[in-house]
């Protein structure tokens, strides 16, 4: 259906909602805008003031500090691992649920949701609990030199398991409405199941895809209370870059932490500014590939 | 295009398939001959589509066995099985030109027997002129109609030069003009390619029209198979008898080789069984007669126009649905009138 169509089709219900009180949608809409306003645009506007209250030049060395550096490192480190994990285990997982019956499905579709329902700190604690240095296989581990908690591995784990649903959420629905039909043309057609994915699932659900990577990408990058328990907080060597914006606080460096977290609000913006061109640009394209 | 010796004999051993609890298919076995049309006709829950899916290779039978040109399918892949499948849904690659779609069996094959590029393309064209759709490689699926669409389809599953071709419900989603125009020009395409062909339908009218052979199943079972003068003229069972046109469902008396109806005989049975039985008579084997002549007595309940004759629905004291009669002489009985019916044709069925 053309753009002119459902202008067509959506034009008397408009009508009918425009008579139905211009006061109230007066109301509605300063009512929005004003809680954006407050809880939103305020806030990171304050968070630029405050990374430059004292210049360009205290910016740049809030952000120049190699405390400061090792953090973005370790925050761009967990984030290139956590994000390619998540999108095969994400991909997988929703490949499993809404293309296959098994026993037990409707259980994984409530595991998949349970990081979003579980509070991030417990997340981290039972990391500890698992292989800290009292945990379940804490010790056995540090006799081979694994160190899992207050190290990278214990950061990835925790991310990983906050950042998991943003992308099985997003692709389960999708995959569920596209069906399997086309899968199996490819495969009566000759293609091999690698073929298959690449050539017929991937480009069907790419839309999806990137939706939950923006978004997991996101949240990987700002993740703090399960980091925050897992990490141990070593300046320098274990702290990304949310930790170390809380360190900073505490210590009264507020540039310095402000120029931090103005990185962070960046990517946020960054984000969501892509996603909105996303939609943009490729509407048509997103709306066939849910519609057909 | 020489499908005709590509074409290969399909043979279907005492198929089974269970879902869970459910027995989708209970033994069904069926030899398809090269080139042959078959129709799978069925209501919903038959398990046609179950078969179809067997056959195709995407789902495993539990018992028995399939087998292409006398090899057990269970050995060959999916590939080298070279089933053209065509989908209700059509199932086209929504992402993809119809060119790519067409050229997708030709394109995935492993490189030393994919034609080079410039015959893939020859090949698209051609196919899009077989299914007189020429010119369209540019469009993607979303830009064509359901029609469209679905020859599409079909040219992709032709390119690979099909052994088998199998088609689920492959007029489903289209209204009823475009069916009719479908069906027709796949006949013809049968006819001018000779690929053996399996299609599932529901619409027993799509079947007899089509096919060299229907095979009628119910609950997971093959009632019959035959030509669709055999099954419609011989039915075998009571339920290929009501599913395949009309008919009306007579409850009867059988004894001494005569259907008796409220302890008069109303039809000549043949065979010698006793018992109750079932009379199925279709609206054209009724004649009507004088009141009290016969031992179908009743009045017509009303008279409708039914495409190019009149019919008559008659209640019959006795009988708790109203009987279809088909009114084959200009003068049309009143409605209210009292009428006898007399059966000139008909088969009867023992047991309930």
């Amino acid at each position: 259906m053309s753009d002119a169509n459902l202008a067509a089709i959506e034009m008397p219900e408009a009508r009918i909602a425009r008579r139905d009180g211009a006061a109230a949608r007066i109301v509605l809409v300063t009512l929005a805008l004003g809680f954006l306003a407050l809880f939103l645009a305020l806030p990171l506007a304050i968070v630029f003031i405050e990374a430059f209250a004292r210049g360009w030049q205290a910016y740049r060395n809030g952000l120049a500090d190699p405390d400061a550096l090792a953090a973005i490192w370790l925050t761009l480190v967990v984030a290139a691992i956590a994000v390619p994990v998540n999108v095969v285990v994400g991909i997988a997982g929703a490949w499993a649920i809404a293309k296959h019956e098994f026993r037990g499905k409707s259980l994984l579709v409530s595991l998949v949701d349970l990081p979003f329902s579980v509070s991030p700190v417990i997340a981290g604690l039972v990391f500890v609990l698992l292989f800290g240095a009292q945990g379940y296989f804490g010790p056995v581990l540090a006799s081979y030199g694994v160190e899992i908690i207050f190290a990278l591995p214990g950061i990835v784990l925790a991310t990983l398991f906050v950042t998991f649903p943003f992308i099985a959420r997003e692709l389960i629905p999708h995959m569920q409405a596209l069906g399997n039909a086309e899968e199996e043309t490819a495969l009566t057609l000759g293609a091999s199941g690698w073929r298959t994915f690449c050539m017929v699932t991937l480009p069907n659900i790419k839309w999806s895809l990137l939706y939950g990577v923006l978004l997991c990408n996101a949240r990987a990058m700002g993740e703090f209370g399960a980091v925050a328990v897992v990490s141990g907080k070593i300046r320098g060597l274990t702290t990304t870059m949310p930790l170390h914006v809380e360190i900073l606080y505490n210590e009264y460096m507020s540039v310095a932490a402000f120029a931090v977290a103005s990185l962070l609000a960046l990517l946020a913006l960054v984000t969501l500014a892509a996603k909105s061109f996303l939609e943009w640009r490729h509407a048509d394209e997103i709306a066939a590939s849910r519609r057909h | 295009m020489s499908a005709a010796q590509r074409s290969v004999p399909v043979v279907i051993e005492q198929a089974s398939r269970q879902f869970g609890g459910f027995a989708a298919l209970k033994g069904i076995s069926l030899a398809i001959a090269p080139g042959e049309l078959v129709a799978l006709l069925g209501p919903s829950g038959s398990g046609k589509t179950t078969l179809l899916r067997l056959i195709a290779g995407l789902d495993q039978a539990d018992q028995g066995r399939i087998l292409f040109d006398g090899v057990d399918a269970d050995v060959l892949s999916l590939r080298d099985r070279r089933i053209g499948m065509v989908f209700q849904s059509y199932a086209l690659f929504r992402h993809m030109t119809v060119a790519d779609n067409i050229a997708f069996g030709l394109r995935a094959r492993p490189r030393r027997t994919r034609p080079p590029e410039s015959e893939i393309r020859q090949r698209v064209g051609a196919l899009l002129d077989l299914v007189q759709l020429p010119g369209l490689e540019a469009r993607f699926p979303s830009q064509l109609s359901g029609g469209q669409r679905q020859r599409v389809a079909l040219a992709r599953a032709l390119a690979i030069e099909p052994r088998v071709l199998l088609l689920d419900e492959p007029f489903g989603a289209l209204d009823a003009k475009v069916r009719k125009d479908l069906r027709a020009w796949l006949r013809a395409l049968h006819d001018q390619t000779g690929h053996t062909t399996l299609f599932v339908t529901h619409d027993q009218e799509e079947a007899l029209e089509l096919a060299d052979r229907v095979a009628i199943l119910n609950d997971g079972l093959l009632e019959q198979v035959g030509t669709p003068d055999a099954v419609y003229d011989h039915p075998a069972t009571a339920f290929v008898c009501g599913f395949l046109g009309e008919a009306n469902h007579i409850p009867v008396e059988l004894k001494g080789g005569e259907a008796l109806f409220d302890g008069s005989p109303v039809f000549h049975a043949g065979a010698n069984t006793s018992g109750p039985g079932a009379l199925y008579v279709r609206p054209h084997h009724f004649r009507f007669d004088i009141p009290g002549a016969t031992a179908l007595d009743g009045h017509v309940a009303n008279v409708r126009r039914h495409g190019a004759i009149r019919r008559a629905e008659v209640a019959v004291r006795g009988l708790a649905r109203k009987l279809d009669v088909d009114i084959f002489s200009a003068v049309a009985p009143a409605v209210g009138e009292r009428v006898g019916l007399r059966v000139t044709g008909g088969h009867v069925f023992a047991g309930a």
